[in-house]
């Protein structure tokens, strides 16, 4: 079972040696360990290499070229448009209607979600008793789908019935009926959306503010305390001024989810039951499914998917300018 | 004034114990609901009287969602379990093997070999499923269970998560491993993996729940009904023209449990792992 011991390199992890040269014969000197080392390495990273290569890397060149050729219904190459896709996508308006909507609801949605989840975070932070159930309470629901959460929403708690829940609420204080999610004068169905995200992610970033809250030492509270600090100050003083990491990770992580949005504008807003036929918003990902896979044309599905990303950098960039404006500050 | 201040601490606290019961109740009454709607026959649902308790249960209904050929239900769910069965382990050995060998193994040019992991971290994975459709069309995995799978296989991220996590490992226990003869692979099999089975167990459980819920992907490549797994089969049930409340309501029912379930057997790992991977998604 045992192979002979071998020598250990000293200082092997700290100073490397020089690589090999790949296509040459090994010279006689060089420590076998060291071939050794470079097949672990291909074979540990290969497979997820070769993925990455294959459906990363191979995807995305491959796309691009079709962003640039007229691609209706196939996938090879060959017909080149150039810019055309492009031009195309942004001369639509619904494309551009669903540029503004996704903004629209991210600059919405990604405060909410955040004061939210730290509001909540607090709470069970705080909470003496029964923190663990609590906890779950709230976490649970990061375990329903889109799809479930979506039709619960849907079909019970915001239909246009009077015995659905919210309008049964509603009836308590005097209001009729009112159809949730055909309403877009007002636009109602912006509660129906607002409230699905928030049952369903709160969780999910409340336990990294948890996680966060729980690295805070105590003793910091207790000196702020001893100077005379309560309630709000030691909030706006002490715990979000020491939450910055997390709460720049929780806000970056909120933008991106919010950018991709799909699942629940499909299953909401998507003909059917609903009988609405055309829907109140699209995102560009709805968008994006309609062309790519509903027209089959590959060339504007992908020249869509290069915008959209593009759109999703800029984004990150600029919040990781004015978040680092906020830093310097501290 | 100290009993002034007792009562008024204790006043808030029980001000927070009120809030926390009224949220727990919020957010556990959707569960409820779910349950109960699928319980029901459609003429309790639709009648504007509001019941909080079925009047008489209708378990039917979940051996109807079986039994009903148009919506596959079974054949979805077994597709679901294989193909979350399949990606959960394989990802998260996949990434553990590429984040040990990132972390532990001099070799020249690993820092190209990791800025390539990072790289592709930078675009998001909904809004590249057109490039990956196209490549996995070409590669003819439309319509396939590892057309499904094969591109959630390879996860960046977890990848950095293991890479951190290894280059913590203290490496007294790697040289005297090394003293018994162990090469790199035997270091990592034998010592490595087995000693990393919390970030294993969390990241695992994080895969299966993403790979479980997962909508877009599967909706694009498994068009064919053979192909769909249960949150296709519910979408497209939830989409058609059929109205079966409580059907839906018990399809609903049957595609959460699985997860409801592991998530509450699996807990602790699933929030050690959200909070220590901070970074998902």
């Amino acid at each position: 079972m045992k192979t002979a011991p071998r020598a250990i390199r000293p200082g092997g992890r700290t100073d490397p040696p020089p690589p090999p040269p790949p296509t040459t014969v090994k010279p006689a000197r060089r420590p076998r360990t060291d071939r050794r080392a470079w097949a672990a390495f291909a074979l540990l990273t290969g497979p997820m290499l070769l993925g990455l290569g294959v459906f990363k890397y191979l995807a995305i060149g491959w796309s691009f070229l079709l962003s640039l050729s007229q691609a209706r219904g196939t996938i090879t190459l060959g017909h080149w448009v150039g810019l055309d896709n492009y031009r195309t996508l942004l001369a639509d308006p619904a494309f551009r209607g669903s540029l503004v909507q996704i903004l629209l609801f991210t600059a919405f949605i990604v405060p909410v979600t955040f004061a939210a989840s730290l509001g909540l975070a607090l709470l069970v932070h705080r909470i003496r008793r029964g923190r663990a159930v609590l906890r779950t309470a709230f976490l649970i629901p990061t375990a329903v789908s889109y799809v479930a959460a979506s039709l619960l929403w849907k079909m019970c708690l915001f239909n246009g019935l009077p015995s659905g829940i919210a309008n049964m609420i509603g009836s308590w204080f005097g209001s009729s009926a009112v159809p949730w999610i055909q309403s877009t004068h007002p636009p109602l169905y912006w509660v129906v959306l607002v409230t699905l995200r928030l049952w369903l992610q709160v969780g999910f970033y409340m336990v990294l503010f948890l996680a966060g809250l729980q690295g805070i030492p105590r003793d910091v509270y207790e000196a702020a305390a001893l100077d005379g600090a309560t309630g709000l100050r030691l909030l706006r003083r002490i715990t979000l001024p020491l939450l910055r990491n997390t709460s720049v990770a929780v806000l970056m992580l909120q933008f991106i989810a919010a950018f991709q949005a799909f699942d629940e504008f499909y299953n909401l807003f998507s003909s059917g039951l609903s009988g609405t036929g055309t829907a109140p918003v699209q995102t560009p990902l709805v968008y994006l499914y309609n062309t790519a896979m509903g027209d089959q044309d590959y060339g504007i599905g992908s020249a869509g998917a290069f915008l959209l990303t593009a759109l999703i950098v800029c984004v990150t960039l600029l919040q990781g300018r004015i978040t680092g404006f906020g830093k310097k500050e501290g | 004034m100290t009993t002034l201040r007792t009562v008024f601490r204790a006043s808030r606290r029980s001000g927070r114990g009120l809030l926390a019961g009224l949220l727990t109740v919020l957010f556990l009454t959707p569960f409820y609901l779910m349950l109960r709607n699928a319980l029901m026959d459609t003429k309790g649902l639709t009648t504007p009287h509001w019941t909080w308790w079925p009047t008489s249960m209708h378990w039917e209904n979940f051996t109807a969602l079986f039994s009903d050929p148009t919506l596959h239900m079974g054949q979805a769910l077994g597709n679901s379990l294989v193909i979350a069965g399949i990606t959960a382990p394989v990802s998260t050995l996949l990434a553990s093997a590429a984040g040990y060998a990132l972390a532990r193994i001099p070799v020249p040019g690993r820092g190209v070999v990791l800025a390539l992991v990072v790289a592709t971290l930078m675009i998001p994975g909904s809004v590249t499923f057109v490039p990956t459709f196209v490549v996995v069309g070409a590669l003819g995995g439309i319509n396939t269970l590892w057309g499904i799978i094969a591109p959630g296989l390879f996860n960046p991220f977890a990848v950095l998560l293991f890479r951190n996590f290894y280059l913590q490992f203290p490496s007294e226990i790697e040289e005297a491993g090394r003293l018994d003869g162990l090469g790199w692979l035997g270091l990592y099999r034998r010592i490595a993996l087995p000693s990393s089975g919390a970030m294993l167990a969390s990241l695992g459980a994080l895969a299966f729940i993403d790979s479980w819920n997962a909508f877009l992907w599967p909706l694009v490549v498994g068009q064919d009904p053979s192909a769909w797994t249960a949150q296709i089969a519910l979408s497209t049930f939830l989409t058609s023209q059929t109205i079966n409340l409580p059907g839906l309501f018990a399809g609903a029912v049957v595609t959460i449990t699985p997860l409801v379930v592991m998530f509450l057997v699996a807990q602790r790992y699933i929030v050690e792992g959200i909070a220590t991977s901070g970074l998902k998604g």
